[in-house]
């Protein structure tokens, strides 16, 4: 993986900015402070939105210039017409939804493809945490605590693979991440802490 | 701002006065002719006429947004937001701000001269709407030769003219910034509206608006403020300030003076209210806001009101703790501009302010309205 042009980016970031292409029409739900939506907008001109929930982190998008709403990845993408936009982007964000097949449904719907990212809850160290130690896993990539963490949905690759194929959509490409970098996709079950979805309707 | 003025034969620059022949045709039917306009702009508007930005104000609001108001030597209006190193700056941006349609400060409005009678208006002026006024101040910007906004921006009422100029005038606009407003007044918003107008009716020196040869119908003004003002705050806000405190005295008096401390704020809004503003003015202008719902004109479907600006970007701002015009009226707007593909920039503040917090000192406002504006420069 060349991550040059985006070094800045969270790998998974990094890795969904490689892959859009140029003048493509952007909606990144969940997107923070707008970071994904920044490079890209360095990369080419893209028509380019964003949804997050934040206000202060949709304050900060707002004042780099970007088109960014805020609002809830629950029930506002409702309001975006069908086919609106090339690509429709979640990152780290499925878990945190209260109906992630509901979003995603959602998501290519109004896109005609979806990136997207998540935490593996089936990795070895997490699986390992939780029979040896007994209590929920905190890893560096899932920090927050049983009460208090946003992910109410947590989903292991073979999870995200079964729903996929219950719904009849297509994975067109796929990526796996360990430690930041981009690692060997056989057992990525076991042995991916992070991965990312490329996904058509 | 002289070598401005003298460039531009007068035209532009603080204080200025125009009347242009018109006709401005009305929705309710009837034409003005002339229409006379006051306003003031500030900067240097650039060779390619691409760096104007049009001000709008609300509903007792003037055209002095940052220069001292004539009456009441206040600052302008909009200081926080307009000025010297702000983000709409005289150094970058030629700025506009037009009287209203309907207001008291100079332009066309019940008590302008009505060119037929040489008399003023009075009630006899036409019935207008938000969309008159967009449309007046449009053929001001023509006699300008200002063809393209680089952004028009209003608060409230002045929120509604900034949501009504894009969809009136798409190609006449590059973006626009809406601040605590709504794309249509509500029934409460017209019951609170009513009562104020009732109060000026109802007073006996109003005398069905043709009162300028004598006295003005001040008390019922002065309650239609002290009406509004009340939801210009927040329950908090008032809470916070005001409380039960006691006016300048120990104890209850058992009899009907000022008391507490937010009677004697309230009396003293609407006293000074009645200084600047005229009664007349005020019935026009909250009816052109009750008779405001952009949906009503495209089949009651808000989206299509904004089909033709997907080349307009917004910026929508609204204020947790507004409740004359709720965060849910802006989604609503937000909501429709996603619909119709616009490009949309969508933020609730928090403020203890309420309505009035768009006026006052939110630092976060500056940095979004900054970094919106500067986005739409290449």
């Amino acid at each position: 993986m060349n991550a040059a042009p985006h070094s800045g980016l969270r790998p998974d970031l990094a890795i969904i900015a490689e892959n859009i292409d140029d003048n493509a029409r952007v909606l990144d739900v969940g997107c923070g402070d707008g970071a994904l939506l920044a490079a890209l907008k360095q990369k080419s001109d893209m028509d380019l939105r964003g949804l997050e929930i934040n206000p202060a982190n949709v304050a900060t998008a707002v004042a780099r210039g970007l088109s960014v709403v805020q609002g809830d990845a629950d029930t506002d993408l409702g309001y975006y017409p069908n086919a609106s936009f090339d690509y429709a982007i979640l990152s780290q964000t499925l878990q945190t939804t209260h109906r992630p097949d509901l979003i995603l449904a959602e998501l290519l719907r109004i896109a005609g493809r979806a990136f997207v990212s998540f935490p593996n809850f089936a990795h070895w160290r997490i699986r390992l945490s939780l029979a040896v130690g007994g209590r929920m896993p905190v890893t560096k990539l899932i920090p927050e605590r049983w009460y208090d963490t946003p992910n109410i949905h947590h989903l292991t690759v073979d999870d995200f693979r079964a729903l996929v194929k219950e719904r009849g959509w297509t994975v067109e490409k796929r990526w796996f991440l360990n430690k930041g970098r981009e690692t060997n996709p056989a057992n990525a079950n076991l042995f991916a802490e992070h991965a990312v979805f490329l996904l058509r309707g | 701002m002289d070598a401005q003025a003298q460039h531009d034969n007068g035209l532009f620059g603080l204080d200025r006065h125009i009347s242009l022949p018109g006709p401005l045709q009305l929705d309710g039917g009837a034409s003005l002719s002339p229409v006379d306009y006051a306003y003031e702009t500030y900067g240097t508007l650039n060779d390619d006429r691409s760096n104007a930005i049009l001000i709008c104000h609300a509903l007792t609001g003037d055209q002095y947004v940052a220069s001292n108001h004539p009456v009441t030597g206040k600052l302008g209006w909009w200081t926080r937001l307009v000025g010297e190193g702000l983000p709409v700056d005289p150094a970058r941006h030629f700025i506009i701000c037009i009287n209203v349609l309907g207001s008291c400060m100079g332009s066309s409005g019940p008590i302008s001269i009505n060119s037929a009678t040489q008399e003023k208006w009075g009630m006899d002026f036409p019935v207008i709407t938000i969309a008159d006024m967009v449309r007046a101040q449009a053929m001001l910007l023509d006699h300008f030769g200002i063809d393209r906004l680089h952004a028009v921006i209003g608060g409230s009422m002045g929120g509604m003219q900034a949501l009504s100029w894009p969809s009136l005038l798409p190609d006449r606009v590059e973006s626009a910034v809406i601040i605590a407003s709504t794309a249509r007044h509500s029934a409460q918003n017209i019951a609170f509206h009513e009562v104020g107008r009732q109060a000026i009716m109802a007073d006996p020196r109003w005398q069905g608006g043709a009162y300028y040869q004598s006295d003005p119908p001040s008390a019922g003004l002065a309650v239609a403020r002290m009406a509004a003002h009340i939801t210009y705050l927040s329950e908090a806000g008032l809470t916070e300030k005001f409380g039960r405190q006691l006016q300048e005295r120990d104890s209850k008096t058992f009899g009907f003076d000022a008391d507490f401390q937010i009677e004697s704020y309230l009396r003293h809004q609407g006293i000074s209210f009645v200084e600047r503003f005229d009664a007349n003015s005020y019935l026009y202008i909250t009816r052109a806001m009750d008779y405001f719902d952009l949906a009503e004109d495209h089949g009651g479907v808000l989206a299509n009101a904004f089909a033709k600006c997907r080349n307009t970007r917004f910026c929508v701002i609204s204020f947790d703790t507004d409740w004359l015009y709720p965060t849910e009226e802006s989604r609503h707007i937000v909501h429709a501009l996603n619909a119709a593909g616009a490009p949309t920039s969508f933020v609730e503040l928090s403020s203890p302010f309420g309505h009035d917090a768009f006026l006052l000192d939110v630092p976060e406002m500056n940095r979004i309205i900054d970094g919106f504006l500067r986005a739409g420069k290449a």
